[in-house]
């Protein structure tokens, strides 16, 4: 039985893939700190009419912790400051801020807590979880694709759809889409 | 049949009607415009923006309708006995009218189109308009709010003067020139 690595990163390994080869299961466990550089948090929402504008978290945090003895208790928690939302408007951004969207003074935090991990391919795995945004929590999953291991470094390239509309945040659909496509690269460090 | 289009003496249907819905829709999105430029609340100043939008097209619509309907069947003479200075300013002022009911949306959907926002434009949801062919930028964002600003409050002036004109009519001279906008059965000399 080949060991089961937590979090995404591993799965490479327990296929001995020639290109993440390298990477063996006791060295990708443990514990990881997401790390602002190296890391973002990019967004898209689809315009009616064709387009759409995009947009990123500067502020986040988190950690992915992977269990050497069981994929599915592997870990991902990530916090992010909506405040520090930016679209290249600075009006776009104020309204994004606003109470008609992100509320952040009131709601300074948007909070994903894994609660599940399951290995979809080689390099792949899907991430469940519970999403608080505004107050309100739903389930939502990510697909996470390993992208390398390194020193003491591993990250990931994270993608999911996120419907707004459940978080209080409708406003300008159908001018905007409900679908929030997110497009993530994760940089952890270990420890 | 015959009451919907005018006669020498007396509106038809299809221009009281015209003129009464885009007064009632223009003096609207006058009020709108103002409130929506006020409201503290960013959502609610966003979705009456859009809704403001979608009755500047309406009224767009129904001012082309108007235009077309007028070229092609003229307004009835007034009454006798108004006075030789207003059958001579009355004219200057109703082609003032018209040509801010023009201005106005053309200027709103011109803001839009160069606005840096880059907001669609659904009219009541039902599809999506295009912009006009302008390019975009902070200046000529800035440049189009300033005109349809000032065209606003010119027009509501003029809005004013044209309705103290109507009461002036009915309550001063006492005659036909505000009951004939009301209903075709008045006017008749």
């Amino acid at each position: 039985m080949k060991a089961r690595i937590l979090g995404l990163a591993a799965f490479a390994a327990c296929l001995a893939m020639p290109v993440y080869a390298a990477v063996a299961l006791s060295d990708a466990a443990g514990s990881y700190t997401i790390s602002p550089s190296g890391s973002s948090i990019r967004f898209t929402i689809g315009k009616a009419g064709g387009g759409g504008f995009d947009g990123a978290f500067g502020r986040f945090k988190g950690t992915i912790r992977i269990d050497n003895g069981d994929v599915g208790r592997s870990k991902v928690d990530l916090t992010i400051y909506p405040e520090s939302v930016g679209t290249g408007q600075g009006r776009i951004d104020a309204f994004l801020r606003s109470d008609a969207v992100f509320d952040a003074a009131n709601n300074p935090e948007i909070q994903f807590r894994s609660t599940n991990v399951t290995r979809t391919g080689d390099t792949t795995a899907l991430v469940t979880g519970r999403l608080t945004a505004r107050g309100k929590t739903f389930p939502e999953k990510f697909t996470a694709e390993l992208g390398g291991l390194k020193g003491g470094t591993i990250k990931f390239h994270v993608t999911g759809k996120v419907l707004r509309s459940r978080y209080g945040m409708d406003v300008g659909t159908p001018l905007y889409s409900n679908v929030v496509d997110f497009d993530m690269t994760l940089m952890g460090k270990r420890g | 049949m015959q009451s919907i289009i005018n006669t020498s003496t007396r509106y038809g249907w299809a221009m009281i009607i015209l003129h009464w819905l885009i007064g009632v829709i223009f003096i609207g999105q006058f009020v709108l415009g103002y409130v929506m430029m006020r409201t503290p609340s960013q959502r609610t100043s966003f979705e009456l923006i859009q809704l403001h939008k979608s009755f500047g097209f309406l009224l767009l619509g129904l001012i082309i309708l108007r235009i077309a309907w007028r070229l092609r069947n003229a307004a009835p003479a007034l009454p006798a006995s108004v006075g030789m200075l207003e059958r001579r300013t009355a004219p200057l002022a109703h082609f003032a009218l018209y040509a801010f009911q023009i201005a106005l949306p053309l200027s709103g959907w011109a803001l839009v189109s160069v606005s840096t926002l880059e907001i669609p434009t659904m009219p009541f949801n039902l599809f999506v308009m295009p912009n006009l062919p302008l390019t975009e930028s902070d200046a000529s964002e800035s440049f189009w709010t300033s005109a349809h600003w000032y065209l606003a409050y010119a027009g509501i002036a003029l809005v004013a003067l044209h309705v103290l004109a109507a009461l002036r009519h009915h309550f001063l001279l006492r005659d036909s020139v505000l009951a004939r906008m009301i209903t075709p059965s008045s006017g008749g000399e």
